[in-house]
């Protein structure tokens, strides 16, 4: 069965609205993707009819909104092979799920002077500041991996950088900036030689191509709602189930107790133990609704979608003059997120541009100013593509393109 | 285009042949400020008579032509003047496009006005203002009450 892209953004009714007097060219969904009617319903129903607080009310709207809330979790325990359903914990985003684990597994490895963390230099903020921190806290090192001329995640350091001193190895899967897809396998082997434990951050890979946990030889990953066509505010921690009920509590309150005495508490087992207070509930079904929608796609579908498309637009913007590509530029190992400098514009003013033509692209440092820094450049332009995305989209971006250099020629 | 508001001739002009631009000695107080959100940054150097300004800085077109205009415009005036016009820079700024300015205040500063109407650029415009008004202070100057940046 060919991939119907035309059907597929029937359901997205933002796609037919028009910005600056343009038909809509949304390039920017590494930065949020926009959300099918089946989402926007299956919440709108359950907050129209099932509206009730989880895991504590005894009455029928109660009972409803649970139930819908626990088989969310089921269904994203399987969209990403974790067969068990208590190894997701719901959290706000990614970051807040890296800061968990940041928390939480520091404490419950007593991280000290001399313990290593290891990043690289390809990470989002959001995989940078929480590993700092905790290094700040315990004393512990932070190194990281570099980056090729051609973005890729640079391996040669590899035995130095991971030995026996090694705790925590926390490394992007997709690059939100330079698109890479980085194969783990190895670092993630040497890492478990030494018993170190491997977070894998997936905001942008869960979204894109099939992820496996059992698999990606990583005990924890993080990836969050909006970049998958789900709602913003509810992000997923999965992790390995006897890890995480070893770990103590990050955020305390309702919820995420076994009994409260004014003493002292002891705390529920995983997921509950993560998730204080009332958490993002409509935001959790939608999430459930979301993964629904891209299963029936199917994820081998949607990637070979993203695919095509990726391979299109390398060509096209290396026909774009002046157009300077930053990551891989063959499709091969990287996704549909293509950043890009035009040659004495800055992306800024690109963007300003190109949104004049309703052409919607991310500019910026994308947060991840290290990846900027090692390509010596302050910012960048950004397109990323998802599964609504077309080749007129692509040719409208060069167009845009083209307007750009003529108003600052 | 509606973009025409924004790209007027002279901010573009300003920013392909800036202005003053390049850090010089002597100064007496020096300031470098940066917008977080998209990285660019700015460094300005103010002699205590402002007898010169001296900037340098990464950024789009709207932070750099500032800078060249607000070379042009503030060099060589004294602290009153300089408070007057920097207040009615800001104040046009944060006018949503509702304000009218006054060219024989604001000179080359007028073709910002369009710039008012990009809430996400105002901070662009407004970047080297900012930093030109710290490095005054640290020169012992004070060019007027804090403006609170709003956009």
């Amino acid at each position: 069965m060919t991939f119907d892209v035309a059907r597929v953004r029937a359901d997205f009714p933002i796609l037919s609205r028009e910005v600056n007097g343009h038909p809509l060219v949304y390039l920017d969904s590494a930065n949020t993707s926009q959300k099918p009617r089946q989402v926007l319903e299956v919440m709108r129903e359950h907050n129209e009819r099932h509206n009730g607080n989880v895991s504590r009310s005894v009455h029928t709207l109660g009972t409803e909104a649970t139930s819908a809330y626990e088989e969310a979790r089921g269904k994203i325990a399987a969209f990403v092979g974790a067969t068990n359903p208590d190894e997701i914990v719901f959290t706000k985003n990614s970051t807040e799920a890296i800061n968990l684990v940041a928390h939480s597994l520091g404490r419950h490895l007593s991280l000290k002077p001399g313990d290593e963390v290891v990043i690289s230099e390809m990470e989002h903020h959001s995989n940078i500041v929480p590993w700092q921190l905790l290094c700040e806290r315990t004393g512990a090192t932070l190194r990281w991996f570099g980056v090729t001329d051609d973005g890729r995640l640079d391996e040669s350091a590899l035995e130095s950088l991971i030995n026996e001193r090694t705790k925590i190895v926390s490394l992007v899967h997709m690059s939100n900036t330079l698109g890479t897809i980085n194969d783990v396998a190895a670092i993630a082997e040497r890492a478990r030689s030494f018993g170190a434990l491997v977070m894998l951050d997936c905001s942008q890979s869960v979204p894109h191509l099939p992820v496996d946990v059992r698999t990606l030889g990583a005990d924890f990953i993080a990836f969050t709602g909006h970049k998958m066509l789900g709602p913003t505010g509810i992000g997923v921690l999965w992790g390995r189930y006897e890890l995480l009920a070893e770990m103590p509590p990050f955020l305390a309150g309702g919820s995420m107790i076994e009994t409260v005495t004014m003493a002292r508490t002891t705390y529920a087992p995983p997921p509950a133990r993560f998730e204080a207070g009332t958490p993002p509930i409509a935001e959790a079904i939608g999430l459930g609704a979301a993964v629904d929608y891209l299963n029936a796609l199917g994820m081998d579908a949607v990637h070979r979608h993203e695919q095509d498309i990726t391979s299109y637009a390398l060509k096209v913007l290396a026909d774009v003059p002046g157009v300077r590509l930053f990551g891989p530029t063959t499709p091969e190992g990287r996704g549909g997120t293509l950043s890009f400098d035009v040659d004495g514009v800055h992306p800024h003013d690109v963007g300003q541009v190109l949104d004049a033509l309703g052409v919607e692209v991310r500019v910026g440092h994308h947060c991840a100013k290290p990846v900027c820094a090692r390509f010596g450049v302050p910012a960048m332009t950004r397109a990323s593509f998802y599964l609504y995305t077309t080749t007129d989209e692509i040719d409208a971006l060069a167009r845009g393109l083209d307007q750009v250099r003529k108003v600052f020629a | 285009m509606m973009l025409d508001g924004l790209y007027q001739e002279i901010i573009l002009d300003h920013y392909k042949h800036p202005h003053g631009r390049g850090l010089r000695d002597p100064f007496d107080g020096e300031a470098h400020h940066v917008n977080p959100t998209c990285g660019d940054e700015i460094t300005v150097r103010v002699s205590a008579d402002f007898s010169d300004i001296s900037y340098d800085g990464l950024g789009c077109s709207i932070s750099q032509a500032s800078a060249s205009v607000l070379h042009e415009l503030l060099r060589g005036r004294d602290a009153d003047e300089i408070a007057g016009i920097h207040e009615a820079f800001v104040t046009l700024m944060q006018g949503r496009g509702q304000v009218e300015p006054d060219e024989d205040v604001l000179g080359d500063a007028v073709a910002f006005a369009g710039v008012a109407k990009f809430p996400a650029r105002v901070k662009c415009a407004l970047l080297p203002w900012m930093a030109f008004k710290d490095a005054a202070a640290r020169a012992g100057v004070d060019v007027g009450a804090a403006p609170e940046v709003k956009a």
